[in-house]
């Protein structure tokens, strides 16, 4: 477990280092693999309508996809557009012909039949979307997605954080800073007190910790508690 | 019934979507005299509701509001960063973290509507992932949530008597939920229907339902 979890930090790592675009097509097909999923997919739409796009779809699937103009009849786009929840694609509505059409010429060109999309809400318009998919049974993609949901909501995010970093003419933004109550918890969990002991010694509840160690955590563009204290150490924002 | 409805899609539910700005206006203005903005057409709307948030809302038999919350990411704007970042001691920022705010009943709301609206927030954490709500609170709801079995952990307050303020944290457990659907009569099976009527039934199901 804890090999595994190493392994997806180092992508996340390399994706936070990225300095170009092909960053995020690096960290995609990094992620498949990593999964063993069939595709992982990032698109984003910005304010003035320009799309970006970056995953493991062919070519051929890209280009047959834009030319016949497919955002309008996707169900996967009609249900993620202007939400903020993460969808299964099977619970979508794919009732309309046009819908059962596309799905079955999506799987000719080797998408699979199960996916789960992350919508996500950027600044000033920007709209971008994440998506995993493979070839599997729904018991399968059930106990992956219930296993993985969390984690994928959060890289989702870090892919939409490192494309707003990229995308050009944008100022940078100062990295997103800790509070001054995320500090002090990832720096009593460095020194290696438990939670039990942080909330204690913080004098809040191991709720209210959870929420800062959360918060910390997506500040940190990291997965796990373990990795987030690694990089608060690197990034010189906590000191033991 | 609960329903979940994103702001862009309230005017399919007129009546519903009215009523839950008036009432808005006469609980947190009217009752509880928060300096809230009332419009023309005594609605109670601030700058939140223009971010396409999502409601859950108690609908009542005629369909007009019986309770409401609203909901918004904290990775976006929200009021809990924006005007409680103090309380707080934020800004809390997490995809995995909403905000619950506005969280209001009709004056003639039964207690069935505030424990309906925790069983919404239960099945929103359960069905996205989501693992904390950041909410803010007025006294009496804080007493309701009490009531209810489900109270959030309160981190601070601002202001006094009906005027209080509450920020607080609010997690959602199988406990949670057995307790909220025997006080409120609502099964668990319902609860989640209502939550399937809108976000559509999940892979399991449809193969039951096909096989």
């Amino acid at each position: 477990m804890v090999a595994i979890s190493a392994k997806l930090d180092l992508i996340l790592e390399a994706l936070e280092q990225a300095a170009t675009f092909d960053g995020l097509q690096v960290a995609s097909e990094a992620l498949r693999d990593h999964y063993d999923l069939a595709h992982v997919v990032y698109h984003w739409v910005d304010s003035a309508g320009d799309q970006f796009g970056c995953g493991t779809y062919s070519v051929e699937w890209q280009e047959r996809y834009l030319s016949q103009n497919y955002l309008r009849t996707d169900p996967v786009i009609s249900g993620c557009y202007q939400r903020f929840h993460p969808v299964d694609w099977k619970r979508l509505d794919w009732s309309s012909k046009a819908a059962r059409a596309l799905l079955l010429e999506a799987i000719e060109y080797g998408v699979g039949n199960q996916g789960f999309s992350v919508p996500i809400r950027g600044p000033n318009g920007q709209f971008a979307l994440f998506t995993v998919n493979n070839s599997c049974s729904d018991p399968e993609w059930e106990a992956f997605a219930e296993a993985n949901r969390r984690d994928l909501i959060l890289i989702a995010h870090y892919f939409n954080e490192k494309a707003l970093e990229l995308e050009p003419g944008r100022t940078p933004e100062a990295a997103q800073a800790l509070s001054p109550r995320e500090v002090d918890a990832m720096t009593l969990i460095a020194i290696g007190y438990n939670r039990a002991q942080v909330a204690d010694t913080l004098s809040i509840s191991e709720h209210t910790l959870r929420v800062y160690i959360e918060s910390a955590r997506f500040k940190l563009g990291a997965l796990n508690t373990t990795h987030a204290v690694a990089r608060a150490l690197s990034r010189g924002l906590i000191i033991v | 019934m609960l329903r979940y409805i994103y702001g862009d899609e309230l005017k399919d539910y007129p009546k519903l979507g009215q009523s839950m700005f008036r009432d808005r206006a006469a609980q947190f203005k009217d009752r509880l005299k928060w300096d809230v903005t009332v419009d023309a057409d005594g609605f109670e709307k601030d700058e939140y509701d223009a971010l396409n948030p999502l409601y859950v809302i108690w609908e009542l038999p005629d369909g007009s509001h019986g309770g409401s919350m609203r909901f918004l990411p904290t990775t976006g704007r929200t009021m809990v960063n924006e005007h409680f970042g103090d309380l707080l001691e934020g800004p809390i920022r997490s995809p995995l973290i909403w905000e619950c705010t506005r969280f209001c009943l009709n004056k003639d709301a039964s207690a069935q509507a505030a424990a309906a609206l925790m069983l919404g927030g239960g099945e929103i954490m359960r069905g996205f992932g989501v693992a904390h709500f950041a909410g803010v609170f007025d006294a009496r709801m804080v007493r309701i949530y009490r009531m209810t079995g489900a109270s959030p952990e309160i981190l601070g307050s601002s202001g006094a008597g009906t005027a209080q303020i509450s920020v607080g944290l609010w997690s959602f457990d199988g406990a949670s939920q057995a307790r909220l659907a025997a006080r409120s009569g609502i099964s668990p099976r319902q609860s989640e229907q209502w939550f399937q009527q809108r976000f559509g039934v999940p892979l399991a199901m449809k193969t039951a339902i096909s096989a």
